[in-house]
């Protein structure tokens, strides 16, 4: 009898806990903004790992597209050793953009080629420039947009791919966009990718879904660089736990066993 | 109690201990594996960073430094000494009998070209940052460097001659990266 | 076991000990404590919250090292600890999800003590000093969540901080005197840093309280009971340390999925986005463990009477041991009780569900309904209940109903 009220008990606690956990879960998602299809993603579940071809092909439309306007001030050259790149390519790369230092021995200011160790250079000098040339909005910095964003990944996917021609009656601001997935619809960035906007090395084809795909992996990436190696350990840590805790029951049986 | 060993076998009773000695043995060492395992990583984070090592390279333009002037720069947070050493000073730096010395290096070991001798600015015996850099600053009994912190006399290699210091000022890794400038690191 | 040599047969041991007696002190609170032979694995949660608070200090103490107090570059210094200090990420999620884990434990702390009545004479001590510590808590959890000055961590601070406006007459100055300017700006989070690494060292000392209160007055039981003599008891090691490791492992494994698998899964995603106090986010909420206090103060529509409800929803806390007039303690025995006790659970989880939706429809309904409910639960059910209520009949001692039981 007292058994039964107990294991009700527990149950009742249990039931409260998950109640709790799902409550929770269903207050963060309660906005009314239609929510992102769900999509298959190559680092997805407990054992996903990041696709490296559409790492670098990510990167490859981040560089050539909404690089124009999107600064990624969190990242350096040196961290696109991820994405598969060698040291040769990474110094061909940072390079590639010039970067301002000083002040030198004259005290001024000057250009010299990126480094390695340089931060991703911003395409604005200062957010007051960014607005300036974009009508006024502040395109968002990049580097952990994924987790700045509910839904990450999918969000993104969804954003880059989901403009339309805004439905009747709706009034659409000049110089905005319609888009299906952004909050309130009105988005001042105007589409960013179009068919073959970049040619990808590997011959994949260049479509808006396949380029939209490919920069939402780089940009999870990019907010989440450690996520490779947080789950292989976490893996591992919960493995070990069990068998540590499995010994400790053990342990605890035997000490207990003269107890009634 | 059903699964201890039968009442009255010793042999039983014995193995019975065994195996839960054996059982607390087994989760003692996993318990102190998990445990160090989790310290490690608090330990690591006080090692430099990524973007520390990263940034572990200087580069020096020379061309300015005229003979018998030296120049201090910054690598890795320390004071690196440059200095465009006169012929004097070279002829003093390798015609020093190597027996005389602390620390015996002869001066070919320490510079790429003789003209430029490039170490590290930071004494070796506890980490100040020598005098003789500057043209009114006291040189030291070898007319290189003088700490004034212990009183350690350097010569014009680097040299540890005279003092505390049990040690050479280091030379760090540098290349030519052309002929009047270097990177250090 | 007691038949192990003790380390005090150690000459130098017994030597420092008897000038210091810090050996046979813990040896006595920490090994021979005798406690009742029936506690379920719910009595795991104390020694879970103690085991949390050190998992807290120590990933607070590395993170710290790391971590740049100023409104430029908080924001920065966390990301660097995120993607170049070695093992950064895992030392701030372990922090971060810390947190979480904390109140987690100790809630359901608090619960156990509510059903088995653990905060009835003589522990009302040990019961006000567990308060401070959860207020303590609260406080601390608050002002790290300010530090990585992301969205979230901004306006939290700017709403939680106006609480104190609502106060007549004073308010105005203590919300000045807090931020220590006209806004939450760079004193506010260096006050806040300097805060939340200290009060932790406060909660430490009130444990060590908290824990001196318990084994003075002994541990409750799941009967209620007190302890009649040695044959109720057994000594704390080894049987509750194996017990207590136990639960570490297991409690363990529940915390490493969040860590490794779902780190920001009770975070929001707004703290990714550096502070703006030009621009509020569109929904801002607390984190999870503060949502029910947040629906009591929004359910009410005057600010001050709204801010009084939310701090007296734990002050009342306090008055516990006199509120309940039961004469026994367990819920086992009290089968009125034990029916409002879970009526007491599902409001709290109610609360908690509306804190975290937008104050309108529904929720606000949930929100105001729950607020009356919690404080009538206090105030006039378990004043009530413990005076009608017939409680069931309390066994002879903690031995007896396991004899008896064994015999049948």
């Amino acid at each position: 009898m007292r058994a039964g009220i107990m294991t009700m008990g527990r149950t009742g606690a249990a039931a409260l806990a998950i109640l709790a956990c799902l409550s929770i879960g269903a207050a963060r998602a309660a906005d009314e903004e239609p929510v992102p299809p769900h999509r298959h993603w190559s680092f997805s579940g407990m054992f996903g790992t990041y696709d490296r071809a559409a790492l670098q092909r990510g990167f490859q439309v981040y560089k050539e597209v909404c690089a124009a306007c999107h600064v990624m001030r969190f990242l350096y050259y040196r961290d696109l050793a991820a994405l598969g790149f060698n040291d040769d390519e990474i110094k061909a790369i940072a390079a590639g953009y010039e970067v301002t230092d000083g002040p030198n021995d004259q005290g001024e200011m000057f250009k010299r080629p990126g480094r390695p160790s340089d931060r991703f250079v911003p395409p604005f000098a200062n957010d007051n420039a960014a607005r300036a040339a974009n009508n006024g909005a502040l395109p968002p910095d990049l580097s952990l947009i994924t987790k700045a964003r509910e839904h990450g990944a999918d969000y993104v996917h969804a954003l880059l791919t989901g403009y339309k021609d805004a439905p009747a009656g709706f009034t659409l601001p000049e110089g905005m966009n319609y888009n299906t997935y952004f909050p309130g619809h009105q988005i001042a960035m105007a589409p960013p990718l179009n068919e073959g906007a970049v040619t990808f090395a590997d011959n994949t084809k260049a479509s808006v879904d396949q380029m939209a795909h490919d920069v939402a992996t780089f940009l999870t990436w990019a907010a989440e660089p450690e996520m490779e190696a947080r789950k292989e350990m976490g893996i591992k840590v919960i493995l070990f736990l069990v068998v540590l805790s499995g010994l400790l029951y053990a342990v605890k049986r035997k000490v207990w066993k003269g107890v009634h | 109690m059903a699964d201890t060993a039968k009442p009255g076998s010793a042999a039983g009773v014995h193995d019975d201990a065994n195996r839960r000695d054996f059982l607390f043995l087994l989760t003692g060492a996993a318990g102190a594996i998990g445990t160090a395992s989790a310290v490690w990583p608090l330990i690591s984070s006080m090692n430099p960073a990524a973007d520390v090592l990263a940034l572990s390279s200087t580069e020096v333009n020379l061309a300015p430094v005229q003979v018998g002037q030296a120049i201090t720069v910054v690598w890795r947070g320390k004071p690196v000494f440059v200095r465009h050493r006169t012929p004097e000073e070279i002829a003093s730096a390798e015609k020093v009998n190597l027996k005389d010395l602390p620390d015996p290096k002869p001066d070919s070991e320490r510079v790429k070209k003789p003209e430029w001798l490039i170490v590290v600015g930071v004494c070796t015996h506890l980490g100040c940052v020598p005098l003789g850099q500057k043209l009114g600053d006291p040189r030291g009994d070898y007319g290189g460097w003088f700490c004034p912190c212990h009183g350690s006399h350097y010569d014009t290699s680097g040299r540890i001659r005279k003092g505390p210091a049990p040690a050479n000022l280091a030379v760090p890794g540098y290349t030519f990266v052309t002929d009047t400038s270097i990177r250090i690191g | 076991m007691s038949a192990t040599p003790s380390l005090l047969d150690n000459k130098l041991v017994k030597w420092f000990d008897q000038r210091l007696p810090i050996v046979s002190t813990m040896h006595h609170a920490g090994m021979e404590y005798p406690t009742p032979k029936n506690l379920t694995y719910w009595w795991n949660f104390g020694s879970l919250a103690g085991f949390m608070l050190v998992v807290m200090m120590v990933t607070g103490i590395f993170l710290a090292m790391h971590y740049t107090p100023h409104v430029d570059y908080a924001f920065a210094s966390v990301e660097r600890i995120m993607r170049d200090v070695n093992y950064g990420w895992l030392i701030r999620y372990i922090h971060m999800n810390g947190g979480s884990m904390f109140f987690v434990v100790v809630y359901i702390h608090v619960f156990r003590g509510l059903y088995y009545g653990s905060y009835k004479s003589p522990r009302e001590v040990l019961w006000w000093l567990g308060i401070v510590i959860l207020l303590l808590m609260m406080a601390t959890a608050f002002m790290g969540y300010v530090l990585p000055w992301g969205q979230m961590s901004f306006w939290g601070a700017t709403v939680i901080t106006n609480l104190f406006s609502a106060f007549p007459l004073v308010g105005n100055w203590i919300v000045t005197l807090l931020w220590g300017g006209f806004s939450v700006d760079n004193p506010t989070l260096n006050r806040f840093f300097s805060l939340h690494y200290l009060l932790p060292f406060v909660i430490a000392a009130v444990v060590f309280l908290h824990i001196w209160a318990l084994h003075t007055t002994k541990s409750n039981n799941p009967l209620g009971i007190e302890a009649n003599g040695p044959q109720d008891t057994i000594p704390f090691h080894p049987y509750y340390t194996v017990k207590d490791l136990y639960g570490i492992g297991v409690f363990l494994i529940f915390y490493s999925l969040f860590v490794f698998f779902a780190p920001n899964a009770l975070g929001d995603a707004a703290n990714y986005i550096p502070a703006n106090p030009l621009q509020t986010p569109p929904h801002i909420v607390p984190e999870w463990y503060f949502l029910p206090y947040y629906a009591i103060l929004r359910s009410i529509p005057n600010k001050l009477l709204g801010v009084l409800a939310m701090f007296g929803s734990i002050l009342i806390l306090f008055l516990l041991p006199w509120l309940d007039t039961s004469r026994v303690r367990s819920a086992r025995f009290r089968p009125i009780y034990k029916l409002v006790f879970w009526v007491f659970v599902i409001c709290c989880v109610a609360l908690t569900w509306a804190g975290g939706k937008p104050p309108e429809g529904l929720a606000l309904w949930v929100a105001r309904i729950g607020t009356i409910y919690y404080f009538l639960h206090f105030l006039v059910f378990m004043p009530l209940i413990g005076w009608f209520e017939r409680p069931l009949a309390l066994p002879k001692s903690i031995s007896a109903p396991v004899l008896a039981g064994g015999k049948a």
